[in-house]
């Protein structure tokens, strides 16, 4: 797979050297250097918060660094801007689209480039230097459609045009497979292989092994800021990546006993989920979930999980199907989540400071929400607020929060123990079943372990847990049954024990039947 | 990220913004008097003095500000929602419309009949007009920001219709009503205080005055103390944390404003009922308006409104003895100043945030650490 | 001939009327189109129209008169640019703040100045107002009713502004839809990041709208005080700036649905005026206020969904900041 391009490697296109960077206390990029070679396709990989955005963001203007420089075909450039970049022949491919969504492919190609005041002649001359460049990479898009109009895969060849169209000749490519189905990646990396074959020079920057070792020809691995390993993709192999990046033997290991399954808590039955446009998120979705068990939701961001999520929660009604849980069905009696809650279903949200807080608020004021009507906290039609802050001060010292001020603001607290605080409250209320979303995102890796334990505690404890993550190793160190979604469908379920990254990631793939 | 944690103390954000901002409010003014070749000292003076200076000038302040604590608790309601209701004025003249149909309807009733029922009247018109937009922005995604406005506008024609061609006392050329029967008049505040044995100047300073305090003080428990206002405020400051906690926001929309809209309705108690004693054209006076700038300045809080309301009290009253030593200087003074108000203490309060912050920050950081 | 003469005379007055709407949603287009709410309109109005009664009443130049409303008027946008994009502050709140102190400030001003309670003096030399404008063969068309009413009362005989006015619109159009600056006018208003990653700056580009719309609104009020009346009098616009900022939502964002909707909103007003105490043969007396009412009244029903739909451009009300 990692075809070599004789000309690649003789010079450097692209070099970061001692690029450092502060925000506040955080230390985002430390030292940061290394070069990309002319006509290849780089990696750059890292865990979440590595430093890889931060470095790229510089890279781009977007932020200037405190110290270092950066070399364009070996020479220093001075960027403090994106216009600096895109002057410098360097082009950006962010993760989420800077489209303008109710313009024409051709309107958004030409903002920033219009070539004169009058729009008339550049669009003539942009429609056909496009025809060209998408006869040359095989990047063919429909100039005159409604961005809005268009498939999210045709929206990101838009986005590598409009850089090609700048002239860029180094393409920074941020997470661009996030968003795309597995059919569109293979497209989109047989545009990259054109891409290099026709001279340009892609930064990939991922967080998923297996891209790496499909398209790039070297690789930087970026952990906690600094450069942790730079080498031939051809000399390396996933698990070397991964023990780089995370700087540690690669499975995370948690310690537990095997599962005890016991009764079925909550079943989904043919659940069907549109967003509003009509387009089918979550189709024709069923599975059990049983008490003692820790079921692991794997799968590409945006295959439905978030979904699912937000459908057994309450927080979205589906368009048919199921919930049966605690008697009844949570569709058919249209249970909203504060109901579900009181019938034993908690929910860790996803996106703790979006969904499962309020910022502005104090943690004991946030230790309430979604109970806010239980006896406890009021009296009468009053809240309690002694017994609401004594609440607080028990979980703060349950879950060893920091510091343990229950006036404090939420946004005053660090991700660990604002998501602690939440697992505090979605647990204390002693659910039946716990509904969790990325549970250490974000995390500090001493937090970490500890939310790890809770949750296994809890299935110890009897209780049912459904588990969606990003993290492969997450899922694979805590889950006693492996469901992996895709396309927005449960494409394989597999046992702990049966379960390997390859058969996960196959699956992911969106290869039906893989696991078994 | 972690810079974003960097926070004003609490002392600042509720004291010195507010102040800075009233601060630079009156000194742009006094630079506006001074251009306009009069001494700002003296005109301040006179202002003051006018507002407090007699038995009279309190009694006027405290009449004024009455209105403005109502208008002014309506925003802030409103705003705690993640609502801007700029309808506070036609909400105040729907309201007064209710109560002085019950004080036409019911004037020969003793008073203490008619009050409940005038409270209910006012509050009830005021919820109703405030309902449609807030209805609308909730169900039809409408903003509330233009509904409101527009309906200030159809309120308006309604009240001219209503005025010239219904409620119009026979026999008269200014579209207004006949005079409410003198049972259904709110107590004075020189007579109740007559009946105390303390002389007090009369004024129009009424019974409505206890009433905008206890509204204050009822909006204070049912925000911070209830969890209906703890539901509330979740919606209006991240409405998907409500939604994930099984809180409606569209139902917080509708239920903020149509609380809103009870409280500005308030402004026909003390207007209407304390002093006109009939009902006639535009007689809410801005005060909607004035409303915005009260509950930007008291940090959308009851005790803050409170202070504030006086405040602007005292500038209408002080305002208009202007008029009378200074023949340049007028009440409109005080609206610039009003506006002004708004500028600082709303649209420009990071201009003082900022440096603020930096000054103040880090110090606040560290002291949440250490405790 | 009595009926048809009286249409021809309503629809000249609906052009009078509609001259200031047009010109200040025009400008509020630009404005809302870059994603800054204008709720400033009539500030921005009501300050040009004193600022332009004030200067010509001292100089006897209409035309000064106009230079300092738009002054004015851009001056006012400046201020509510610095408040909504440079320090990012609340939109509404800004424009409530910049309304409120002019209806404040403008009286205060012409008290201080002119000594009239609050006005400016009446305009009434040669040169201090902008007159009708008559065309040629005018009285002969006089003549022949039709077409030649229509000639002489609806095309010739207004002032200068109107005809700007007219233009105005077309040149709105091209502006927006044909120019370089109109196309990233437009995409700053549904996607700052998207405009800001091309290398253009945000913040300049809503300041240059802002201005813009500065000087329509300053037009507009120019036209209430020193064309379409003789001087200012306090709360001239009376509530024309939201009833502009009505006629832009009603037309969708868009230059000549803007253009129909405020010759609809002018015609209501108009029709209102003609209508006043007569009765109407079936229906009876229509009362003014509501045919007042009309155009706040479709306003909300066009935004509640139940006539048409309006989308507002994506990123209004939004500061843009680079972090988030």
């Amino acid at each position: 797979m990692t075809a070599d391009f004789p000309a690649a490697g003789r010079s450097s296109a692209l070099e970061l050297r001692g690029i450092d960077k502060r925000f506040g206390p955080v230390h985002a990029n430390r030292a940061v250097s290394f070069v990309v070679r002319a006509g290849s396709v780089h990696g750059l990989i890292g865990e979440n918060g590595a430093g890889k955005s931060t470095a790229m963001n510089i890279v781009y203007g977007f932020h200037r660094a405190d110290a270092g420089e950066i070399l364009v075909n070996g020479r220093p450039v001075q960027i403090h801007s994106s216009q600096d970049a895109i002057a410098a022949g360097i082009g950006m491919v962010h993760q989420h689209f800077m489209l303008v969504e109710n313009f024409t492919v051709l309107e958004n190609i030409i903002l920033g480039v219009e070539g004169g005041a009058l729009l008339a002649k550049g669009l003539h001359r942009a429609r056909n230097e496009l025809a060209q460049l998408g006869r040359d990479y095989g990047l063919e898009v429909p100039l005159d459609a409604m961005m809005e109009d268009l498939p999210v895969g045709i929206q990101q060849r838009v986005e590598i045009l409009k850089a090609l169209y700048r002239g860029a000749d180094i393409l920074i490519l941020d997470e661009p497979t996030a968003v795309l189905t597995p059919r569109e990646v293979d497209q989109f990396f047989l545009v990259l292989r054109r891409l290099r074959d026709g001279g340009k020079t892609m930064l990939l920057v991922t967080h998923k092994l297996r891209e790496i070792m499909a398209i790039t020809d070297r690789v930087t691995v970026m952990r906690q800021g600094a450069v942790a390993a730079e080498v031939e993709t051809a000399t390396t192999s996933p698990r070397e990546l991964a023990e780089k990046m995370v700087g540690r033997a690669v499975l995370l290991k948690v310690d537990k006993s095997p599962a005890r399954p016991g009764d079925v808590l909550l079943s989904m039955r043919n659940i069907e989920v549109r967003d509003q446009h009509g387009v089918v998120r979550l189709k024709n979705t069923s599975f059990d979930l049983r008490a003692g068990e820790i079921v692991g939701v794997a799968g590409v961001a945006g295959n439905g999980q978030s979904e699912l999520l937000e459908v057994l929660s309450g927080m979205r009604q589906p368009a048919s199907g199921k919930i049966l849980f605690g008697g009844s069905d949570l569709v058919a009696d249209r249970l909203d989540p504060h109901e579900r809650r009181k019938r034993g279903l908690a929910h860790v949200p996803e996106d703790r400071l979006r969904v499962g807080v309020v910022a502005g608020f104090s943690a004991q004021a946030n230790l309430i929400l979604g109970y806010q009507d239980r006896a406890d906290f009021n009296r009468g039609i009053f809240l309690d607020d002694r017994s609401i802050a004594a609440d607080c001060e028990q979980k703060m010292a349950d879950y060893d929060v920091r510091p343990r001020v229950p006036a404090l603001r939420m946004s005053a607290f660090s991700g660990g123990n604002q998501q602690k605080l939440v697992i505090a409250r979605e647990v204390d209320c002693d659910p039946k079943v716990l509904l969790v979303g990325q549970p250490t995102r974000g995390v500090d890796i001493g937090a970490i372990e500890f939310i790890h334990q809770r949750l296994v505690a809890l299935r110890d404890a009897g209780k049912g847990l459904l588990l969606v993550s990003a993290e492969l190793d997450e899922i694979l160190g805590l889950a006693d049954r492996i469901l992996v979604m895709a396309g927005g469908e449960i494409v394989g379920e597999l046992s702990r024990e049966e379960a390997t990254e390859e058969k996960i990631g196959l699956l992911m793939a969106g290869v039906k039947g893989a696991g078994a | 990220m972690n810079t974003t944690s960097k926070e004003l103390p609490r002392w600042a954000d509720l004291l010195l913004l507010p102040l800075l901002g009233l601060i630079a409010a009156l000194l742009i003014s006094a630079g506006v008097i001074a251009l306009l070749g009069e001494s700002p000292w003296q005109a301040m003076k006179l202002l003051v003095d006018g507002a407090f200076g007699s038995q009279e000038s309190i009694g006027y302040s405290l009449f004024y500000a009455t209105n403005f604590i109502f208008t002014g608790l309506a925003v802030a309601v409103a705003f705690h929602a993640g609502l801007f209701n700029i309808g506070a004025e036609g909400q105040a003249y729907i309201g007064g419309l209710g109560a002085g149909l019950v004080c036409l309807w019911f004037g020969n009733w003793p008073f203490w009949a008619i009050l409940p029922l005038a409270i209910l009247a006012a509050a009830g018109f005021g919820a109703a007009w405030a309902f449609l937009p807030g209805w609308l922005q909730a169900k039809r995604g409408s903003h509330v920001v233009i509904t409101t406005i527009m309906f200030n506008f159809i309120a308006s024609s309604l009240m001219t219709y209503l005025l010239v061609n219904v409620l119009i006392n026979p026999g008269q050329q200014s579209p207004e009503t006949r005079e409410f029967a003198a049972t259904s008049w709110m107590p004075l505040a020189n007579e109740m205080l007559a009946k105390i044995g303390i002389n007090f100047a009369p004024t129009p300073w009424n019974l409505a005055f206890v009433f905008a305090v206890i509204a204050s003080v009822l909006v204070w428990l049912f925000l911070w103390r209830t969890r209906w206002g703890y539901a509330l405020r979740v919606a209006g400051q991240n409405p998907t944390a409500a939604l994930y906690a099984g809180i409606s926001p569209s139902g917080m929309t509708m239920l903020a404003m149509v609380l809103s809209g009870a409280l500005a309705g308030g402004l026909g108690l003390n207007e209407l009922m304390g002093s006109q004693h009939r009902i006639l054209i535009d007689f809410p006076g801005g005060a909607g308006f004035v409303g915005i700038a009260v509950a930007l300045m008291g940090r959308n809080h009851p005790v803050g409104i409170f202070l504030s309301a006086v405040l602007f009290g005292a500038l209408y009253q002080g305002g208009s003895q202007l008029t009378f030593d200074l023949p340049h200087i007028n009440r409109d003074m005080v609206v610039v100043i009003q506006g002004l108000v708004i500028l600082f203490c709303g649209a420009l309060e990071n201009m003082f945030r900022r440096p603020l912050t930096a000054l103040l920050g880090r110090r606040a950081e560290r002291g949440s650490v250490e405790s | 001939m009595e009926t048809y003469t009286l249409i021809v005379l309503l629809l000249a007055a609906t052009i009078r009327v509609a001259t200031p709407l047009l010109l200040a949603a025009l400008g509020g287009m630009f404005s809302e189109r870059a994603g800054v709410i204008d709720l400033g309109l009539e500030g921005k109005m009501l300050g040009a129209a004193f600022a332009a009664a004030a200067v010509s009443a001292v100089t006897g130049s209409a035309w000064l008169g106009l230079g300092a409303g738009m002054a004015t008027s851009i001056a006012l946008s400046l201020l509510l640019g610095l408040a909504c994009v440079t320090y990012r502050g609340n939109q509404v709140v800004a424009a409530m703040a910049v309304n409120i102190m002019v209806s404040g400030l403008a009286p205060t001003l012409a008290l201080a100045w002119f000594n009239l309670g609050g006005q400016t003096p009446q305009l009434d030399a040669v040169g201090q107002r902008f007159t009708e404008i008559t065309w040629p063969w005018t009285k002969a068309a006089h003549a022949m009713p039709f077409p030649g009413l229509l000639y002489s009362e609806l095309l010739s005989g207004h002032n200068g502004i109107v005809y700007l006015a007219a233009i105005a619109v077309p040149s709105a159009a091209w502006l927006l839809y044909r120019t370089r600056f109109g196309l990233r006018l437009r995409a700053v208003g549904e996607n700052p990041q998207a405009v800001d990653t091309a290398g253009i700056s945000v913040n300049l580009l809503r300041y240059r709208a802002m201005i813009i719309s500065g000087a329509l609104c300053g037009i507009a009020g120019t036209y209430l005080s020193v064309a379409a009346s003789s001087g200012f009098v306090r709360d001239m616009t009376a509530g024309k700036g939201y009833l502009a900022l009505a006629a832009l939502i009603f037309g969708k964002w868009r230059p000549y649905p803007t253009l129909a909707a405020c010759l609809l909103f002018a015609f209501t007003d108009a029709l209102a005026v003609r209508l006043q105490g007569v009765s109407i043969p079936v229906i009876g007396v229509v009362p003014v206020q509501f045919i007042l009412a009309l155009p706040y009244i479709l306003t909300v029903l066009l935004l509640a969904g139940f006539v048409g739909r309006a989308r507002a451009p994506t990123a209004i009300g939004v500061a843009y900041s680079k972090e988030k």
